[in-house]
């Protein structure tokens, strides 16, 4: 939580070190600034108003796109792919301190007509139900989902940047507080505040720029319908869509065996190992197998959430996207301090934007 | 539209209609509620108004005067350097006479409001405030105008707690 | 508008598929753009009405820039294509301002700063009245003036079948209307509406196999200026500028006042289509008044300016009246828009939209 910092103060932080980083002056040379918000998160309708200044960005290109952090990356990809611009930067953030009813506010996503008014409790039963089906579908044991859990609050005990890191067990975790049965309040991510700020380059230009470059081989982001009922809850089609047009881009073939780590949503428990399958980074039904034989430990075979994922540092809200990024770059860069996995060449990047949509995207990453 | 589209969709309702409900409609009510943090430019901004004084942040590079005050002057992108008290006087840079409140609703009284570029900062650092004890008739852009401000026991630490400019006494 | 913002995107983008010859298989993202959420009350609506756009498994962008975002929605699906990622884009704006109770004006008071504007009763109303003097004050403008803008637009609008306030009026049919927030009248104002509107790009090489008449999206341009709009001269649209600058860059132009026949700047006010003509590099400043009263901007005059009627004449659905324009001037420079077709032979068009707190301009150019 950050009550002493206005958003945009914190923002100034974030985009400081970002450029400091990257050595380049935003008066000068960034030719597209593209920031990632929801009005309703920020208690301010047209947020795009509130964006240029904190960047460095009065009066250059700037623009909103209302969605995760990933898909903001592939704007400035296609920006920079366009030919408008050399140098873009992408920011998102969370400021949820800032918000006072976000379980309402959460609830106003869903339809106003089917949905909104007929329903009045904790908008997360709609992940208790999904979790409730994938279980089903794909035979995956329930303490399995508990261990996801486990695994990245344990693993953000290392990470600088988390807040809800703790070491539990599996018994604690599925005798915690049920949110929305089967889903429990540990396996529930918890908002926390941050702005994240990424510059993107040409290939060209990161040359010059400096030698802690990080590709983006491949990206893709995809929706599945916003009617609810409509959906197959117990496979995540939005995530498989994204991926495969990711990995067309990054022309990969075998996902399972080409990623040395993999940054994957887990705003609750069940999604992490969801997301791997519909990656296709383990067989349908699988997942929850490998990650008890610990293939997906920190010194496993396929470290995921490496840096404890959501359920360990914190939820980010739109910006979440851009975090599995940030802890992916840091490992590609050699930068990750104890959370460092060896030889990190080749990062696997996932995000959903929650509760109520169906809408994710992926992104390939090497060094 | 195209000359070659004849058909066209929508069906067009007026607001009669809505208000006699002469459609199925859904009627919810949502308040989000926030608490959002000031900041540290803004909250001193406030501190200083409840004690009756206007402050403004200094750059050093472009030597600026900013108000609002912020901590990050936008066109160098560093961050600012100094506290610079300012003047509660200032000019009037635009005004305009508001006759419909936030819901479209007609005033009984208009509302006098302007920008006002206060003395003591950069030229053409205004803010946003309403005018009063003036004649709308009298109001020029050029004026100069000073703050008026509530008693002190009722500042609370806001943007009201001065009521409004007036016309500065000759 | 009895339709809901799926039903309307929904019409909007299956007109444009049909007049392009396409289905939704053939379309590979979407892109779409809608103002605040608050209007249709829901959060998030960019994910709630994506199947109305037809964005069901498809990537899909929502473009958020306040009132800019009619111009800026074909901008997206510009860089979707331009960037080699995709080879056809649906461009979709949408707004149903209707569902906000009392009045849908409510919504923008949320626009303003929370500490040191919306505790004064701020409402949009202030900050046009208060640019709209300011502009007036610097270049000697008088309100007689800016008036014409209100009447040559509605004029226009009696030629478009979707036009809300379409109608013959006088300059002192406007000097006499009731004031709202002065110098802002009704009449200088345009409506509180519900529309969408939508648009099919597609790559060189697709178009070319689509029709004989491609009409190309030859420039882009969009800039933002500072959030304290407090401390700039309201009298000239800087942001404006620049964004068109931009975009005359990558059209390769050189001299707009010559090279563009038509022009389409956004209208929510009269005083705005001058402001922004200003701004477009299409009159030297204080002098775009002067063009109306001579009737250059007329439909048959040198450099016809909102031959749509425009938001004043047409409606402002706030985000779907930018894209309006956009289609106006695809049917303008194809010869296709009937009794509002201007004289001239139009072969380069301009659209122009504005939002945010008076801070953003976002530019098209197109040609044929």
């Amino acid at each position: 939580m950050t009550p002493g910092l206005s958003t945009r103060e914190l923002m100034f932080e974030a985009a400081s070190r970002a450029y400091e980083d990257a050595g380049i002056d935003p008066r000068k040379d960034v030719q597209s600034f593209v920031c990632c918000t929801e009005d309703f998160w920020e208690g301010i309708s047209i947020t795009d108003e509130y964006m240029p200044d904190q960047l460095g960005a009065v009066l250059r290109p700037l623009c909103t796109i209302s969605s995760d952090g990933i898909i903001g990356l592939a704007t400035a990809c296609m920006h920079i792919m366009s030919g408008v611009a050399d140098v873009a930067v992408v920011e998102s953030h969370s400021k949820l301190s800032d918000v006072l009813n976000p379980s309402e506010i959460m609830s106003f996503g869903f339809d106003p007509v089917y949905a909104h008014n007929h329903i009045d409790v904790d908008p997360r039963f709609l992940a208790g139900m999904e979790m409730a089906r994938y279980l089903k579908d794909s035979g995956t044991r329930r303490e399995d989902c508990a261990q996801v859990a486990v695994k990245n609050k344990k693993n953000a005990l290392s990470n600088p940047r988390a807040v809800h890191a703790a070491s539990l067990d599996k018994k604690t975790v599925l005798n915690s507080q049920p949110t929305a049965s089967p889903l429990t309040e540990l396996e529930s991510s918890k908002g926390i505040d941050a702005s994240i700020v990424f510059v993107l380059a040409s290939a060209k230009k990161a040359r010059k720029l400096g030698d802690h470059t990080v590709w983006i081989r491949g990206i893709g982001w995809s929706s599945d319908t916003p009617v609810v009922e409509d959906r197959d809850f117990g496979w995540a089609d939005y995530v498989e869509q994204a991926a495969s047009r990711a990995y067309k881009m990054a022309g990969i073939g075998v996902p399972a065996s080409y990623f040395n780590l993999a940054e994957v949503d887990d705003t609750y428990s069940y999604k992490e190992l969801q997301s791997i399958e519909a990656l296709k980074l383990a067989k349908k039904g699988k997942a929850g197998r490998m990650l008890e034989s610990g293939s997906f430990d920190h010194d496993g075979r396929l470290p995921v959430n490496a840096s404890g994922g959501s359920l360990g540092v914190g939820h980010l809200l739109e910006a979440t996207g851009l975090h599995r990024t940030l802890e992916a770059v840091l490992q590609l860069r050699g930068q990750a301090g104890s959370l460092q996995i060896p030889k990190a060449k080749k990062a696997l990047v996932q995000s959903w934007r929650g509760l109520p949509t169906a809408t994710g995207a992926v992104a390939v990453l090497s060094n | 539209m195209s000359q070659k589209i004849t058909n066209y969709p929508g069906h067009e309702i007026t607001h009669e209609d809505q208000k006699e409900r002469r459609y199925l409609d859904i009627e919810y009510k949502f308040v989000p509620r926030y608490s959002w943090a000031a900041g540290v430019a803004i909250s001193r901004f406030l501190d200083e108004l409840k004690e009756g004084r206007i402050i403004a942040r200094k750059c050093n590079q472009c030597e600026r005067i900013l108000v609002p005050p912020r901590m990050y002057c936008e066109q160098c992108y560093r961050p600012t350097d100094q506290w610079v008290q300012i003047k509660d006087t200032g000019t009037v840079n635009t005004f305009s006479i508001s006759h419909v409140g936030t819901d479209a609703r007609r005033l009984k009284t208009p509302i006098l409001v302007a920008v006002v570029d206060l003395d003591g900062a950069s030229p053409g650092m205004g803010i946003l405030h309403n005018l009063g004890e003036v004649e709308p008739s009298n109001i020029r852009i050029g004026m100069k105008v000073q703050a008026v401000w509530k008693q002190p026991s009722e500042r609370q630490g806001a943007i009201t707690d001065i009521r409004y400019f007036k016309p500065l006494e000759a | 508008m009895l339709e809901s913002p799926k039903e309307l995107s929904f019409e909007a983008s299956r007109m444009a598929l049909d007049a392009a010859g396409l289905t939704l298989k053939d379309i590979q993202s979407v892109v779409s753009g809608s103002a605040p959420d608050a209007f249709d009350g829901v959060h998030m609506k960019g994910e709630y009405y994506l199947d109305g756009m037809g964005a069901i498994g498809k990537p899909h962008q929502r473009v958020y820039v306040g009132g800019g975002t009619g111009v800026f929605t074909p901008i997206g699906g510009w860089w979707n294509v331009a960037s080699g990622m995709y080879d056809t884009c649906l461009c979709v704006a949408e707004e149903k301002m209707s569902p906000l109770h009392p009045h849908p004006q409510y919504a923008f008071w949320s626009i303003f700063d929370q500490i040191l504007e919306r505790p004064l009763g701020t409402t949009l109303l202030w900050i046009f009245s208060l640019e709209m003097r300011r502009y007036m004050h610097k270049y000697g403008i008088k309100e007689e003036e800016i008036a014409e803008v209100a009447v040559k637009n509605k004029g226009n609008a009696i030629d478009h079948p979707c036009a809300q306030l379409g109608a013959k009026i006088t300059v002192d049919d406007v000097m006499n209307s009731e004031p709202i927030c002065s110098p802002v009248k009704r009449l200088d104002v345009s409506p509180p509406s519900d529309g969408a509107a939508a648009v099919v790009l597609a790559s060189e090489r697709v178009a070319k196999k689509l029709t004989d008449e491609p009409v190309w999206l030859d420039g882009v341009g969009w800039t933002l200026d500072t959030t304290h709009w407090t401390n700039r001269d309201l009298a000239y649209p800087e942001y404006v500028e620049k964004a068109a600058k931009m975009a005359y860059k990558m059209a390769g132009i050189k001299n707009p006042r010559k090279e563009i026949d038509i022009a389409e700047p956004y209208d929510p006010f009269d005083y705005k289509e001058l402001h922004h003509l200003e701004g477009l590099q299409l009159a030297g400043k204080g002098e775009a008044p002067k063009m109306t009263v001579d009737g250059v901007t007329q439909r048959d005059g040198d450099l016809p300016v909102c031959p749509s009627g425009g938001l004043l004449g047409v409606g402002n659905p706030i985000a779907a009246a930018g894209m309006m324009k956009i289609c106006e001037l695809f049917w303008q420079l194809r010869g296709e828009a009937g009794k509002r077709q201007v004289k001239k032979d139009a072969r380069t068009g301009v659209a122009q939209a504005w939002g945010d707190l008076m801070q953003v301009g976002t530019v098209t150019v197109m040609r044929r």
